[in-house]
């Protein structure tokens, strides 16, 4: 992992992933207050995403280093006609790693080329988002214990949703059991399908929740965006579907945990937030840890 | 019945041949043709029982590499090549869809950062009957009704 850039999940194997969770369960014991001493990490957000940009800068602070950088493009020489090409190559030489957010697909893929230091792409458009895929990784692990063998319950927008997508393809590494819930319209696409098909995965589509949910390990749940739909009555009808309810868990197993990437709307209404089963806001916690660690491991410190 | 050829022959060179008339100027534009000194000459709209319409492209003293010519499968994939030598031809040749495209097809996604910056496209090619192309860049698939040659 040492000196290269993390662009997409699947641009680390399974060995290097498993070697990032445990690394940040090192990390969550032991502070390492002064590991990132003297080094310069550049924080660019050429769109904001407050949650992701603090979840990083915060890691980095951890760790005793320092942030240069911007938290949207509109304060970068972007405004000024400057092309990405020339803002990476310039800002590599001040820095000795790159976080970069942009909205343009595969703009993580071609900074990682020209920039002369590692990129961690902190999400491409509606592409990548690898750092998001191993902190639900990380929480995954650490609440079940395991990875291997899990029932994974993906919730909400699984067209569109990026996060769900890089999940599904990195759980698929640990032998799970997939069962989707969405509205018709936001079933997983096929090409996931025929990803699972051919690895040998099961899974099963459902348009509403049911009892079913009493076999999840993991329920994770997303977003249902207004702009994926041209009708807003539409939007409103299965905003409303997909909504979990604290009385909704009664029968659910005990180790059943619930993730969210955040930010919510309401898709997991507020009774739930107390119920023991609610993990998201402890999830964006393991997401600093795992960040440092990520960090560490490409710079070669640990 | 002597057969008339409606494109005179070359002394030594290549042909290529079996080119859906439509995609004559991509093979041109993908192979650089506008831009050689070659003596050349093209027929197209010929009566073709393969292709309904084909084209012809004969170039004087020019010979292909391989990964030069099979470029041209994604817009013809049945093309055909006859290399000529003293008015002979000493060797026939098909084209195979490559595994990798680099710089020519123009990637379908308009939020792709190669439709954006000055950048080389590069695809995987996924499947190569169908001709899906997997953007090496924005990860998404051009498939052969979207693709557009830059």
């Amino acid at each position: 992992m040492k000196n290269r850039s993390l662009v997409s999940i699947s641009d680390y194997s399974k060995e290097e992933i498993l070697k990032i969770l445990e690394l940040a369960g090192e990390f969550e014991k032991q502070p390492h207050a002064d590991l990132l001493k003297g080094k310069v990490i550049a924080s660019l957000f050429f769109e904001p995403s407050t949650r992701t940009r603090l979840s990083f800068e915060s890691a980095v602070q951890k760790l005793g280093g320092s942030i240069v950088g911007f938290s949207d493009s509109s304060s970068s020489s972007t405004t000024k006609g400057e092309s990405l090409n020339d803002t990476i190559r310039t800002v590599s030489n001040y820095a000795d790693l790159i976080v970069m957010r942009h909205p343009i697909e595969g703009s993580a893929r071609f900074a990682s080329e020209i920039s002369g230091v590692p990129v961690v792409n902190a999400g491409d458009g509606a592409n990548q988002h690898p750092t998001q895929t191993l902190l639900d990784l990380y929480s995954i692990k650490k609440t079940q214990g395991k990875l291997e063998d899990l029932n994974i319950f993906l919730v909400g927008d699984l067209k569109y949703g990026r996060t769900v997508h890089s999940l599904l393809e990195a759980m698929s590494m640990f032998n799970p059991t997939f069962n989707f819930i969405s509205h018709e319209k936001l079933q997983m696409p096929k090409e996931y399908k025929l990803f699972l098909d051919k690895k040998g995965i099961k899974y099963y589509e459902h348009e509403q929740f049911t009892d079913i949910i009493s076999r999840a390990d993991i329920m994770y749940m997303t977003r249902v965006q207004r702009e994926r739909f041209s009708d807003p009555i539409e939007y409103e009808k299965t905003k409303n579907t997909y909504v979990l309810r604290n009385e909704m868990l009664k029968n659910t197993k005990e180790n059943l945990k619930i993730l969210h990437p955040l930010p919510r709307v309401n898709e997991i209404h507020q009774s739930v937030d107390s119920n023991p089963k609610a993990y998201y806001f402890e999830q964006a916690l393991n997401g600093v840890y795992t960040r440092q660690a990520i960090i560490a491991a490409i710079l070669g410190l640990k | 019945m002597k057969k008339e050829l409606k494109v005179s022959a070359i002394n030594n060179g290549t042909v290529i041949d079996h080119i859906p008339a439509s995609n004559l100027y991509k093979v041109i534009t993908i192979l650089n043709l506008d831009k050689i000194s070659n003596a050349m000459t093209y027929g197209s709209n010929l009566e073709s029982k393969k292709l309904g319409s084909k084209a012809i492209i004969k170039i004087s003293d020019k010979f292909f590499e391989d990964e030069e010519i099979n470029k041209i499968a994604l817009v013809a994939p049945q093309a055909k090549l006859n290399i000529i030598k003293d008015y002979l031809v000493v060797e026939k040749k098909v084209v195979e869809v490559p595994d990798k495209i680099v710089g020519i097809a123009k990637c379908v996604n308009p939020k792709c950062i190669t439709n954006f910056e000055e950048v080389t496209t590069k695809f995987t090619v996924i499947n190569k009957e169908t001709v899906d192309l997997k953007c090496h860049y924005c990860e998404k698939i051009t498939d052969q009704n979207h693709l557009v040659i830059k």
